[in-house]
């Protein structure tokens, strides 16, 4: 037993001056930090230096970019520096106000400083007008901060050509000239080939099968609007699927999402039935408006697949979540349906659950191929022309990107678009 | 003429559209925003018309009998009563004779709709002026009762608790079911697109099956494998595959932009 407490006894002891370390060591550490703490909130931090701002280029004004050196004091020196502070006056002398709601963190340096371009906002920034700008570097207190000096006047303008977006430029006119001139080789009786497309070439099989079995097709136009280049494409395709359809009189019906691809849809059939020399069997009601309530619009769909059982189902435009719904339920009706849509996440559900998809730029192309037209067969030419310039630009990017060199990073540079 | 002039109004306009993109001028934004104002206010009037035709389109499924026209008739006494549960709200503690003048309403228009479906004259006018005595009593109902009013011009209609009850209750639950089958249908189309009939379904099943198997915690040692082959998968030849299709979408735009621009496609017209 007294060895047993003799052994506690010494374990005590040899704790004391440890626990005498620990305890010390937190005592100088607290108070240490409140004596820098103190300092450091007394003590004036060194102003930002090389303050500059300039009219923000390539945008519509009212708009100031802000840059500066950060202050001495942040990062190093007595780093007390924890904010920047961007101040902006209409007057050098006086009434500095902080633009944004938030300080910046230390660091930072640079600021756009976006002002409202609406007169009756409280933000509002006139164009044409001097403003002075000026940055405080500011320390834990925010009363204790050092002001750089003034600079300005300075003065905000909306450009008339954003110069980030030549590339752009450039290549749509260069997809421009390509287009007009296979154009112009098209009109002049040029054979251009383009490769098959099986969905499309299966739209008249599809529509003569519908007409052999008596049974109508379901064109749906998507849940795009018409200012949509999807839904363009598709008023295109039933231009074509309408005229066959008045001439091997079968019936036809569009259920619309959206009130104004209705009334164009309405007078493209009506059109196509008037080409057709079908005028009197187009009946106004086989295009018609259901609802623009996404999920009601699929239960409507689906209920008329399951009561008329289609023939052929097409779903040509912009489609989101329906469009499994859609493809699935006609699936299950039992007909033939060709897809095509430039939704990316759409493209597989239609793939797994449609006869025939027209994958991306396809369903663009399609009226080209229904036409044969040589002028869209033509504009077909300049825009595989211009994938193809694509796939050599990729490769020589590829290429210089991994070669090196400040020549080839600068040429890379000039395929760069800014905003 | 008749097409001549939406040609050029689809010129002029589409070529501004295209400069607009370049000019970040704010006078640019200013008739960039003016002119999407416009597609709005299209929208309104277009939407009349959409209405008109949903509402053409059931009443000749009732008048011909089609396959399932009860449907139609619910159809349009939800379109009814929407309309006026978004145009009225009460206006003092009580609902008054609210809901009575509303089936009268509904009574009302359904005596028209059966007017308007009815093949016997002697019946359709008997119909009509039902109907017609139906929406005089409404009209009275609603002069005299001061428990609620009509709001045309304000947002009262849209906080009336019969609307958003009707909507919150009847309306959501229905969309989710909706939305809730596509579950379902994934599962079978996934069951379709997954069976291994050749090569490339093969490719496609194992791949599934990695992308799928990547969080399962259960896998031991390949779960880390799976997890760093299912990354590859997406990031390397799916994004791949994405970006082509991205790229083909882009251009297809373009082109077809251009080809409305300068009236080479005018399909969309009508006119192939």
């Amino acid at each position: 037993m007294r060895i047993k407490y003799s052994f506690l006894l010494a374990l005590f002891l040899l704790l004391i001056p440890f626990s005498a370390l620990i305890f010390g060591q937190d005592g100088a550490a607290a108070s240490g930090e409140t004596e820098s703490a103190d300092s450091l909130a007394l003590t004036l931090p060194a102003p930002v230096t090389n303050l500059k701002a300039i009219n923000t280029p390539n945008d519509h004004g009212h708009s100031f970019t802000v840059t500066w050196d950060i202050s001495a004091d942040d990062g190093g020196g007595l780093k007390n520096v924890l904010f920047y502070r961007v101040m902006r006056s209409d007057n050098p002398d006086s009434s500095f106000k902080q633009r944004g709601e938030n300080k910046l963190p230390r660091g930072a340096s640079t600021y756009q400083d976006n002002g409202s371009k609406r007169k009756e906002s409280d933000d509002f920034s006139a164009d044409f007008t001097d403003f002075y700008y000026r940055i405080d570097a500011i320390t834990i207190d925010s009363n204790v901060f050092s002001s750089s000096g003034i600079y300005g006047p300075v003065q905000s303008k909306g450009e008339w050509y954003n110069t980030g977006r030549t590339p752009v430029l450039v290549a749509v006119i260069i997809f421009l000239i390509l287009t007009m001139i296979f154009v112009a080789l098209a009109k002049k009786g040029a054979d251009l080939y383009i490769r098959p497309l099986a969905g499309i070439e299966a739209v008249d099989d599809a529509i003569g099968r519908a007409t052999e079995m008596g049974k109508p097709i379901l064109y749906i136009l998507g849940l795009g609007g018409a200012d949509q280049i999807a839904t363009i494409a598709s008023f295109t395709i039933l231009s074509r699927v309408a005229k066959q359809v008045a001439e091997y009189q079968t019936k036809l019906i569009v259920p619309c999402y959206d009130p104004i691809v209705m009334t164009v849809a309405q007078d493209i059939v009506k059109s196509s039935f008037m080409d057709a020399g079908r005028v009197d069997d187009y009946k106004e009601e086989s295009v018609y408006f259901v609802t623009q309530s996404q999920f009601a619009y699929v239960a409507a769909v689906n209920g008329t697949m399951l009561r008329e059982l289609p023939a052929t189902n097409m779903y040509m435009g912009k489609f989101y979540a329906e469009s499994l719904i859609l493809a699935e339920t006609g699936a299950l009706a039992g007909s033939i349906q060709i897809s095509g849509t430039d939704e990316i996440a759409q493209i597989p559900f239609f793939v797994v659950a449609c006869d025939y998809t027209l994958i991306g730029e396809e369903l663009y192309a399609a009226s080209a191929y229904l036409g044969k037209e040589p002028i869209l067969l033509g504009s077909l030419k300049g825009q595989d022309m211009a994938k193809a310039a694509i796939i050599v630009l990729m490769i020589i990017g590829v290429v210089t990107a991994n070669i090196g060199g400040e020549t080839l990073e600068n040429f890379r540079e000039l395929f760069k678009v800014i905003n | 003429m008749r097409r001549q002039i939406p040609f050029a109004l689809v010129f002029i306009f589409g070529t501004f559209m295209v400069f607009q993109y370049f000019v970040p001028h704010e006078t640019s934004e200013w008739i960039y925003e003016y002119l999407l104002d416009w597609i709005a206010i299209i929208g309104i009037f277009a939407l009349a018309l959409g209405i008109w035709s949903f509402y053409k389109v059931s009443v000749d499924k009732i008048k011909d009998k089609n396959e399932d026209w009860p449907y139609s008739v619910i159809s349009l006494s939800g379109l009814f009563v929407m309309i006026f549960f978004g145009f009225t709200a009460r206006t003092g503690e009580s609902w008054g004779f609210y809901f009575p003048a509303l089936l009268i309403l509904t009574a009302g228009l359904g005596m028209f709709t059966m007017a308007y479906t009815e093949t016997s004259s002697s019946k359709s006018k008997t119909s009509a002026m039902i109907g017609l005595g139906l929406i005089v009593v409404f009209v009275i109902i609603s002069i005299m009762d001061n428990s609620w009013n009509f709001y045309f011009y304000t947002q009262e209609g849209l906080k009336n608790i019969a609307f958003i009850s009707f909507f919150e209750h009847i309306m959501i639950p229905i969309q989710a079911t909706m939305f809730s089958l596509l579950a379902f249908f994934i599962s079978s189309a996934a069951y379709r697109a997954f069976r291994a009939r050749n090569l490339l379904s093969s490719i496609l099943l194992i791949a599934a099956l990695i992308v799928m198997l990547r969080f399962n915690p259960y896998l031991g040692p390949v779960s880390g494998l799976m997890a760093d082959g299912a990354d590859w998968l997406i990031n390397v030849p799916n994004l791949a595959a994405k970006r082509a299709i991205i790229i083909g979408i882009g251009l297809g735009i373009v082109a077809t932009s251009l080809k409305v621009l300068l009236g080479i496609e005018r399909s969309y017209m009508g006119k192939g």
